[in-house]
């Protein structure tokens, strides 16, 4: 489903290096963890993936199922079916959570084509989608992300990555900032999105996560290059010895 | 929610550059020679068959305005009106004051219609679900038809236009002209004091609540034509009504002036809500073109307990200039502003409003969302200020602008006065830009980047919408979305 070949990238604004020569491959219905320390370029793959502009890939390519997206912006690239749970969301003032939901659907339908939801059809899949999170009423009304806590920003990062069906889901540090009941509600969540036609890139710093979702394989990055890969039990390992002795092997 | 829809499905039908009101359309015209004169002024009073006092008052102003100049301090910039090169008055052929829409020229209907106003009853009576708006329509320098005028007369309530109200209900008017906005007020004021052609009269007697919304559609279409209306509305003793007012004109390489005054007066207990919708053509891309809106818009609470609330949506114009104020001189009166003011391409706004405290125990709120875009320049100017008398006023003004690209400006000029000890004002401002991460993450859904735009603006200004008459609600998100167009890349 998502192959990264070589990939070289920059900040485009002052050309600081940041990915340099990733290789990456995960298949349709694995779960692959990403581990890295802080700065070794985990955030920044996954703008890359989604198409930020404030980043530039001067070498190698990004394959989703099997076509290259360099060229395409971020907008289409979501439309295709790429989601990325941001670390931080960002808050819309004024716009309704609900509100917000609608028009993004409404957009990924047209993009691929489709008609637009019937107001009946989109409020059943969002009352739906909300109950399974523990997500109320109340909050769907209220501006998104304004005011949310840690735990309702990330858990309405999660609805809309239910409603919106992506087929490639990257999770950038979504355990950040949770406590354990969040982030169950979270994992269940993410667990309950894994099918066979699906792809998830977790990216984390902590084992952690892991243990709520499982993933097949394990990726450590380190100076924007993939240092390590390997089941779940490098997950376990990295835990128990940190990433000094990784590191090292592979200077 | 179905409004964001429609506004992105506007933006993207219409190319950039393309005022969708710029059609203009070939009505024969009754116009009056160029230039300003006390025989124009002559000529305009004996088109409308005016009494004497109208003439002598339109005189007096005159020969007030002969003497004034043009105001300098608003932060606009442009080449100075000549204004003998204007025309004063014109007025399509075959309305010498139609009874009724049947006596209306087809192609006028037909211009209404393109704008989307809907002056056929019939239409409106048949609909079930759409509301009904009584609407008064201003072709130029005439008002052309007046809808529902049998209905609103069974309820008491006068709706015509000035012209006609002058003729019929003469004490009335002169009662209550010029005593919010004086003859000698202001240059544009004065101005359009000599020379309104046509408006609005509204009169709701006591305790009566207006049945349907009001509201007037004003159209430019001649060339080098001036459009001076006037509007008056009075809401007696407890009532209450609802008045909104459009505007279009068509794309034009000259500038246009329009000049309108409005006075509302607000008995005791009454209470008058006014929106705009103005969307004037703004000019083109280069800046060429437009309409120069230079509008002087009061409220004279002058009862106890009134209120009077202004809601603005501007869009278009090349230059706005325009301050709908409120005077509270009833004790427990209180006044609003809500205003959207959006700026594109070359547009220059200098708009706000005053809230002068006379009363006791009187309130105010402001709130005023600016958009700038383009190399827009976009001017929030207010003063609230409370009399030795004031005692208890109280205001809150909320000032917020929001900055879409690097090469426009926005403004927050406020002047605040209280003169007695017991007042409290409250003044909140703040600047914004839309944020590089609101637009990824939007963008990031799968919303590309204009209905991002859409979006976020439209979030932005909701406070504002939610103040404003449903029909309008929804025509002004689409505005404002197709104001912005072309605005990011």
């Amino acid at each position: 489903m998502l192959e990264i070949k070589n990939l070289h990238a920059r900040i485009a604004e002052d050309g600081t290096e940041i990915i340099r020569g990733l290789n990456l491959t995960v298949k349709a219905g694995e779960v692959a963890a990403i581990m890295g320390p802080n700065g070794s370029g985990k955030s920044t793959l996954s703008y890359i993936l989604s198409g930020r502009e404030d980043y530039e890939v001067t070498e190698g390519d990004i394959l989703y199922n099997g076509e290259s997206i360099l060229e395409l912006d971020a907008s289409e690239r979501a439309a295709k079916g790429i989601f990325l749970a941001f670390q931080y969301p960002v808050e819309i003032p004024g716009v309704a959570t609900m509100q917000f939901l609608k028009v993004a659907m409404n957009e990924q339908r047209k993009y691929r084509g489709e008609d637009e939801l019937t107001t009946p059809e989109f409020m059943r899949r969002v009352k739906e989608a909300a109950a399974e999170l523990k997500i109320a009423p109340e909050m769907l009304r209220r501006p998104l992300n304004v005011g949310f806590s840690g735990g309702e920003k990330k858990r309405a990062e999660i609805l809309q990555m239910a409603l919106l069906e992506p087929k490639l889901c990257v999770l950038d540090e979504t355990d950040s900032g949770l406590d354990i009941d969040a982030l169950k509600i979270v994992a269940d969540g993410v667990n309950a999105l894994r099918s066979p036609d699906r792809a998830v890139v977790v990216i984390t710093h902590y084992q952690r996560l892991l243990n709520y979702i499982v993933p097949d394989t394990v990726h450590v990055l380190y100076k924007g290059q993939v240092i390590k890969s390997g089941d779940k039990t490098l997950a376990h390992e990295l835990e128990a010895n940190g990433y000094a002795e990784i590191i090292e092997a592979a200077a | 929610m179905p409004a964001v829809q429609e506004t992105i499905d506007q933006v993207r039908q219409i190319d950039v550059d393309q005022y969708k009101y710029g059609f203009e359309t070939t009505i024969e015209m009754d116009k009056a020679p160029k230039g300003l004169s006390e025989d124009i002024i002559r000529l305009i009073s004996s088109k409308k068959n005016e009494p004497e006092w109208m003439l002598e008052w339109r005189l007096q102003a005159y020969s007030r305005w002969q003497t004034m100049e043009e105001p300098s301090w608003a932060r606009v910039r442009y080449p100075k009106i000549d204004f003998n090169d204007l025309h004063y008055y014109a007025a399509p052929k075959s309305t010498s004051g139609p009874k009724s829409l049947d006596e209306v020229d087809p192609e006028l209907l037909r211009v209404y219609e393109k704008l989307g106003i809907p002056l056929k009853e019939q239409e409106i009576l048949a609909g079930v679900e759409k509301s009904r708006i009584a609407v008064d329509a201003v072709f130029d320098s005439v008002s052309v038809v007046t809808t529902f005028k049998e209905e609103l007369k069974k309820a008491g309530v006068i709706f015509m236009s000035i012209s006609e109200a002058m003729r019929e209900h003469p004490d009335l008017v002169r009662k209550y002209l010029g005593t919010v906005v004086p003859q000698s007020d202001n240059f544009y004021a004065t101005l359009n004091s000599a020379v309104f052609t046509d408006g609005s009269f509204v009169y709701v007697p006591k305790g009566v609540r207006c049945p349907m919304e009001l509201s007037t559609y004003f159209r430019i279409n001649e060339k080098n034509t001036g459009q001076f209306e006037r509007t008056l509305i009075i809401a007696d003793e407890g009532a209450y009504v609802s008045y909104l007012e459009g505007c279009t004109a068509p794309q034009r390489d000259e500038n246009q002036l329009h000049a309108a005054v409005v006075e509302l007066i607000a008995l005791d207990d009454a209470e008058i809500k006014y929106s705009t919708v103005q969307n004037w053509y703004p000019g083109d891309k280069q800046g060429k073109g437009g309409i120069y809106n230079f509008v002087t818009k009061r409220g004279d609470c002058r009862g106890k307990n009134s209120k009077i609330s202004w809601t603005q949506v501007e869009t278009g114009s090349a230059i706005t200039w325009k301050y709908p104020s409120c005077i509270l001189r009833g004790d427990g009166s209180r006044g609003e502003f809500y205003s959207i003011a959006v700026s594109n391409g070359h547009q220059q706004i200098d708009s706000g409003t005053k809230m002068i405290h006379l009363g006791k125990n009187t309130s105010s709120r402001i709130i005023s969302k600016g958009i700038a875009a383009g190399v827009s320049e976009n001017t929030y100017r207010g003063q609230v200020s409370a009399h030795r008398k004031a005692e208890n006023a109280r205001n809150f003004t909320q000032c917020d602008s929001l900055l879409i690209g690097d090469r426009c400006g926005a403004h927050t000029v406020p002047y605040i006065e209280a003169k007695n000890s017991t007042a409290q004002f409250e003044h909140e401002a703040t600047t914004s830009k839309i944020s590089e991460d609101q637009l990824f993450y939007c963008l990031q859904r799968g919303i590309p980047e204009e209905a991002a735009i859409a979006l976020i603006v439209n979030g932005f200004v909701k406070e504002v919408i939610q103040e404003l008459p449903m029909e309008f609600a929804v025509e002004a998100q689409k505005l404002i979305g197709i104001s912005l167009e072309g605005s990011v890349g």
